[in-house]
């Protein structure tokens, strides 16, 4: 099952691209599309039914020498996730490109381009799912690639658009630095453990820890460089701080893409395969302190940029990075779970809430800048609540204390409590920035809703004119989604947040009395159980247990040191109102700047001009990398290639070939007289000197 | 003399014999009527020869006490150069036929050379070297200058004359250094005098007088001077004989001395060797640019081929005479191709050997310029045609004993000659439409040659036919 599961998607890319001409572009739209639904219809049967960790190996991949990797699909409670949320939201996104990429205006009329879109987005769900499904690290850096390439294939679908090539390669770019840090642990991993098999890996991971390998210019811990070496690859994927660049200008793609590749999926992947390396991140401290300070900032750095971006694509771009941040700072913190559910739930809303701004755009005919929107909460009334739900989810509205809530509010606040329940420097600086990037979060989430639906219409009327609602093979999707977006915190916040007992049996992991029982070696004991008191919500009082077994028994792997999970738990009531409070907050100020008083947004910006501009560009990323590194680079290669190649070599070939070979070739004819005497003379010389050169040599 | 060394050389006697009843013969029969019959009889007793060698076992015999060496190397040498020498002389009365000026003595003389080429190639002493080296040397001077009427081809005739002269005086000086020093001409005595490891400054000095000498015949730089000037002056047809089996046959006669007589010397001689390799390649590369005239390239691209030869024997390996037999059962294919096509090269029914004439070939004679193309890029070594497993076996061979600056200097040597060739093919294909372009057309057996030979050259990538084998066993024999 999950071998169709993972391959639907390639056969629909296959139909769907190499084959539309003969079945036509409409039925290889259809074709890839079911498939997609079917994989997704599979996955949710696989969610509900998973159990042990198992390996299912389909073919031997490679073989040389100790260098094994198969093509096995490791399935376990992580896979299950991350196939329900890759093919739910792929199957949606396919869905609604039917009516988004109807008449592209970026295309001259006549040119088949749909198919070509349907067969990028099948491949990438392929891709994709080959990431998550991997057993072996080469497997999952093959798909690794093949989401990246089918990222660079998508945000330069509109081909003639400069802006769009270029941002397609800016993403490629900037992630080989990443790609190259993961290829780097997988080499690294394979010469500390020689396998790479994940189950083998995991299970060397106590050893690593205590062996050190020599790197660069000192030796290291093994555990930590090689984690270290891993989260680069996700820092690439997922878009942290300082290789984040790329991902705002990846919404030169259309827009089903970004709510596909650079919301949902794709770029949960470095989030995905910290928590699929909890046992190796679990001996690495260090690590996971980097983890979480790199985390934290990009929470907290997106959020400020998004506060004063009108683009309203780019608003979301910023952002999802900064909800990645958030993600990366509980499962830095050691909470692989939360970091699992935040990135479901995520997953959901933010899908949607790029569906929904798609929809906007399409009814605005392709108008981005928020400033000319305003008062469509009429013209797009299904598109206006779609929106609002995705936006009560991101900025977390629940009532506190409950555990009744949307989506993000249940997921970002197991995570701010987790920040605060990792009592360690780092986590505490986490959790602050996290609170405080929670309030920029309500404030440019409202601030998106009330520029495009509140107020009055701006920018051009005629536009305003004709806005309309989408079609309903556009609507379908974002209402499913909603589902999603609103209930999935509720439904699954045991399972991924709950007593410790409840996330072990999810994700098959075994409890410590457990295994004591069966192993006689684990650490945990009698005081943990006890210490832990008080739970979340309704189940209070029930018995805690403390996390067993080894490192890759279960689908993720909490070290016996690790009591995060239960210390969030009791956590003090203002830790976990402080999500709420910062949200009110910032749903208050942007009420004040947007609806109340809109001149104020234009003084504040005129009041702080240095603040704002730094804000606006970014905080000058592209322009300091520009300096840095693109610059110098390109002055090499012009140096390379105008002195190197075309003086240098060029010039040397062409002057050997055009200067001195014709004088030794005029030479030549020159010798050739055509008197005998010459070509006698000719001979006697050559004589004298082999005999002189034999005297001379010879003994 | 017993009936064992007469049975060795049984092959050399029975053409010895035939040369001579046709020579009697023609004399007193038809004289120039039968010339066209009697070619072709001498070209089918060649290739029935050629068979008889080749099926006759691969046993080494040893005829005269040393002095006649019929092994598995003399075997490969002598079926190349009888092929060879059969195909071009089919291809010679063709050619004269049509001008009407074949005479009967030509066949006649391209046999005699054979025998002595023949008499080279297994010749254990140095007596008999040089009477094989004379005989075929006297039949060259007289086939050179065939064309008693015209100035170049008695010009050419003459130069030849005088220099070969030059160089069997080298020969000789270099033999009697030997002799005197050896005490004996059998080489097996020449190895024994050496074997102690230490070759005495007087062998040395022979063995150096021999190799010039040696390389005259192999137009090697720089006792190269006269091939230019005599392919040019030559009749073609005579050309085409002097650029195939009498390089073969040379090149085996200079490895089996080597191997032979100064095997103890690898040392000594690898260095002249690959001086002479260097400096063929590069001259024959660098000259030949500078020619439009297409008797005169090829000479240069001979030049160049043989530089490439010598490069396998400076090896001083068995894969190296492995490789050098390689090359030079290519090279001698590939020129019989191209020599197919020059003779066919006329306009307003003369005989034109200017590489301007083959503008736009491609569009009147499509099937001879593609064939023509394979050839050369072929002769330049360009992969994946045969040509090119020539020059990797003799580079391989070249790298494998350690002379890494032999291997480079030659392939940018190979890189410099494609240049000559190419431009051929661009006036083929590319070139413009005026200028006197050649309009003759090809006989059956011209065209049978060209593109046969082509042929060979695309599908002989496969295994080469065998050669390698057979080239391998040959190497051996002589080596060991």
């Amino acid at each position: 099952m999950t071998a169709i599961i993972l391959f639907a998607p390639l056969v629909g890319a296959i139909i769907c691209g190499l084959f539309w001409r003969m079945i036509g572009e409409r039925a290889g739209m259809i074709t890839a599309t079911g498939l997609l639904f079917l994989a997704c219809f599979l996955s949710w049967i696989v969610f509900f039914t998973v159990g042990e960790p198992q390996s299912i190996t389909l073919l031997r991949w490679i073989d040389s020498g100790s260098l094994v990797a198969d093509w096995a699909i490791r399935l376990d409670r992580l896979t299950a996730i991350m196939l329900v949320v890759v093919t739910t939201v792929s199957a949606f996104v396919h869905l609604y490109s039917f009516g988004y990429m109807d008449h592209d205006i970026n295309f001259p009329e006549g040119e088949p381009y749909k198919a070509r879109f349907f067969a990028f987005l099948s491949l990438f769900s392929f891709a994709m799912l080959a990431l998550v499904t991997a057993d072996n690290l080469v497997q999952m850096f093959f798909g690794w690639e093949g989401v990246g390439l089918a990222s660079y294939l998508l945000i330069g679908f509109y081909y003639r658009k400069e802006s769009a090539g270029e941002a397609a390669m800016k993403a490629f770019i900037v992630n080989r630095v990443g790609d190259f840090g993961f290829a780097l642990g997988i080499a690294g991993l394979f010469f500390m453990v020689d396998s790479v098999q994940l189950n083998d890996v995991f299970a060397a991971a106590p050893t690593l820890a205590e062996s050190t390998v020599s790197f660069l210019w000192r030796d290291w811990n093994a555990a930590n460089l090689l984690a270290f070496l891993l989260f680069v690859g996700a820092m690439g994927k997922s878009a942290q701080f300082f290789l984040h660049t790329w991902l705002p200008d990846a919404m030169e793609g259309p827009t089903p893409v970004s709510a596909l590749i650079h919301a949902a999926t794709m770029v949960t992947a470095g989030v995905f395969l910290v928590c699929r390396m909890s046992p190796l991140m679990e001996y690495a401290a260090d690590t996971r302190t980097f983890i979480v300070y790199i985390g934290a900032i990009t929470a907290f750095f997106a959020a400020t940029i998004g506060l004063v971006q009108n683009d309203i694509k780019r608003v979301i771009a910023y952002s999802t990075c900064s909800q990645l941040g958030y993600m990366f700072v509980a499962a830095g913190v050691g909470m692989y779970s939360a970091a699992m559910f935040h990135l479901l739930t995520h997953a959901f809303f933010k899908a949607m809430l790029f569906l929904g701004a798609g929809s906007v755009i399409h009814g605005m005919h392709h108008e981005q800048d928020m400033r000319n929107y305003g008062g469509l909460k009429a013209k797009l009334p299904v598109t206006y609540w779609i929106m609002m739900i995705g936006t009560l989810a991101i900025t977390g509205v629940g009532i506190p204390l409950t555990g009744i809530g949307f989506a993000g509010f249940i997921s970002k606040d197991a995570i701010i409590e987790s920040a605060w329940a990792g009592g360690t420097t780092a986590s505490s600086f986490g959790f602050w920035m996290l609170v405080i990037a929670a309030a920029f979060t309500s404030f440019y989430s409202w601030r998106l809703m009330f520029m495009t639906f509140y107020g009055k219409p701006k920018g051009d009327h005629h536009t305003h004119e004709h806005a309309h609602e989408s079609p309903r093979v556009m609507l379908i999707p974002l209402v499913a989604l909603a589902f999603g977006a609103a209930f999935s915190g509720m439904i699954w916040h045991g399972s991924f947040f709950g007593h410790t007992e409840q996330v072990a049996r999810f994700f098959e992991i075994p409890l410590a009395a457990e295994a004591t029982a069966e192993t006689n070696g684990a650490v945990a004991t009698e005081e943990h159980a006890e210490a832990a008191t008080e739970g979340h919500g309704a189940d209070a009082g029930a018995q805690h247990e403390a996390f067993g077994g080894a490192p890759g028994q279960g689908a993720i792997f909490f070290g016996p040191d690790n009591h995060v999970l239960t210390n969030a738990h009791e956590a003090p009531v203002w830790v976990k109102v402080s999500p709420f409070i910062a949200m009110l907050l910032g749903f208050g100020l942007s009420w004040l700047f947007y609806v109340r008083s809109p001149q104020l947004p234009a003084q504040l910006a005129k009041n702080q001009p240095v603040l704002y501009r730094f804000l606006l560009n970014k905080w000058y990323f592209d322009e300091i990398y520009d300096a840095i590194f693109v610059r110098p680079v390109r002055a090499l290669g012009r140096l390379l290639w105008k002195r190197g190649d075309v003086s240098i070599i060029d010039g040397g070939i062409n002057g050997l070939a055009m200067g001195i070979i014709p004088y030794f070739t005029r030479l030549a004819g020159r010798a050739q007289s055509g008197y005998i005497f010459h070509y006698a003379a000719a001979m006697v010389v050559g004589i004298v000197v082999l005999v002189t050169w034999m005297s001379i040599v010879g003994n | 003399m017993t009936s064992a060394d007469l049975a060795t050389i049984l092959p050399e006697i029975f053409l010895a014999v035939y040369a001579m009843v046709a020579l009697l013969v023609a004399v007193y029969t038809g004289k120039d009527r039968v010339a066209s019959l009697l070619s072709w009889i001498s070209a089918a007793v060649l290739i029935a020869v050629a068979i008889w060698i080749s099926v006759s076992g691969d046993l080494t015999r040893v005829a005269f006490g040393g002095m006649f060496v019929d092994d598995g190397f003399a075997r490969f040498a002598k079926v190349t150069v009888l092929f060879a020498a059969a195909i071009v002389l089919i291809l010679s009365e063709g050619f004269f036929s049509r001008r009407g000026s074949l005479i009967f003595e030509y066949p006649i003389l391209v046999v005699l050379s054979v025998i002595g080429m023949m008499m080279m190639i297994s010749a254990g002493d140095v007596i008999a070297l040089y009477m094989g080296l004379e005989l075929q040397s006297l039949a060259l001077y007289v086939v050179a200058s065939i064309r008693r009427d015209s100035v170049r081809s008695t010009e050419a005739g003459l130069k030849y004359f005088i220099l070969g002269a030059l160089s069997s005086g080298l020969l000789l000086y270099g033999a009697s250094l030997t002799y005197g020093y050896a005490g004996t001409t059998l080489f097996s005595g020449i190895y024994a005098a050496a074997t102690d490891g230490h070759v005495g400054i007087g062998l040395l000095l022979g063995l150096t007088f021999m190799l010039a000498g040696m390389a005259f015949k192999v137009s090697a730089v720089p006792f190269h001077m006269w091939t230019p000037d005599v392919y040019e002056g030559a009749p073609t047809p005579v050309t085409a004989f002097f650029a195939t089996a009498p390089k073969m046959a040379a090149m085996a006669m200079i490895a089996r001395a080597l191997y032979d007589a100064f095997g103890a010397a690898v040392a000594d001689w690898q260095q002249i060797l690959a001086l002479l390799a260097v400096l063929s390649m590069y001259l024959g590369a660098l000259a030949g640019i500078g020619q439009r005239d297409i008797k005169r390239l090829m000479a240069y691209s001979s030049i160049t081929h043989m530089g490439f030869a010598l490069m396998g024997l400076a090896a001083g390996t068995e894969r190296g005479v492995q490789a050098m037999l390689i090359y030079m059962a290519i090279y001698v294919t590939m020129n019989i191709g191209t020599f197919a096509f020059i003779l066919s090269m006329e306009r307003d029914g003369q005989h034109v050997t200017r590489i301007d004439g083959l503008n736009m070939l491609s569009k009147r004679e499509p099937v001879k310029a593609m064939a023509m193309l394979v050839l050369l890029f072929s002769l330049a070594g360009v992969p994946p045609l045969v040509g090119f497993f020539g020059k990797f076996a003799v580079l391989t061979a070249a790298l494998d004993a350690g002379l890494v600056w032999l291997a480079v200097l030659g392939a940018i040597a190979s890189v410099i000659a494609a240049f000559y060739y190419l431009r051929i093919v661009y006036y083929m294909y590319f070139g413009s439409d005026e200028g006197p372009a050649i309009d003759g057309s090809m006989s059956v057996v011209q065209v049978t040659v060209l593109v046969g030979a082509a042929a060979l050259m695309v599908l002989g990538v496969v295994n080469l036919f065998g050669l390698d084998g057979m080239a391998a066993s040959a190497a051996a024999s002589l080596v060991n």
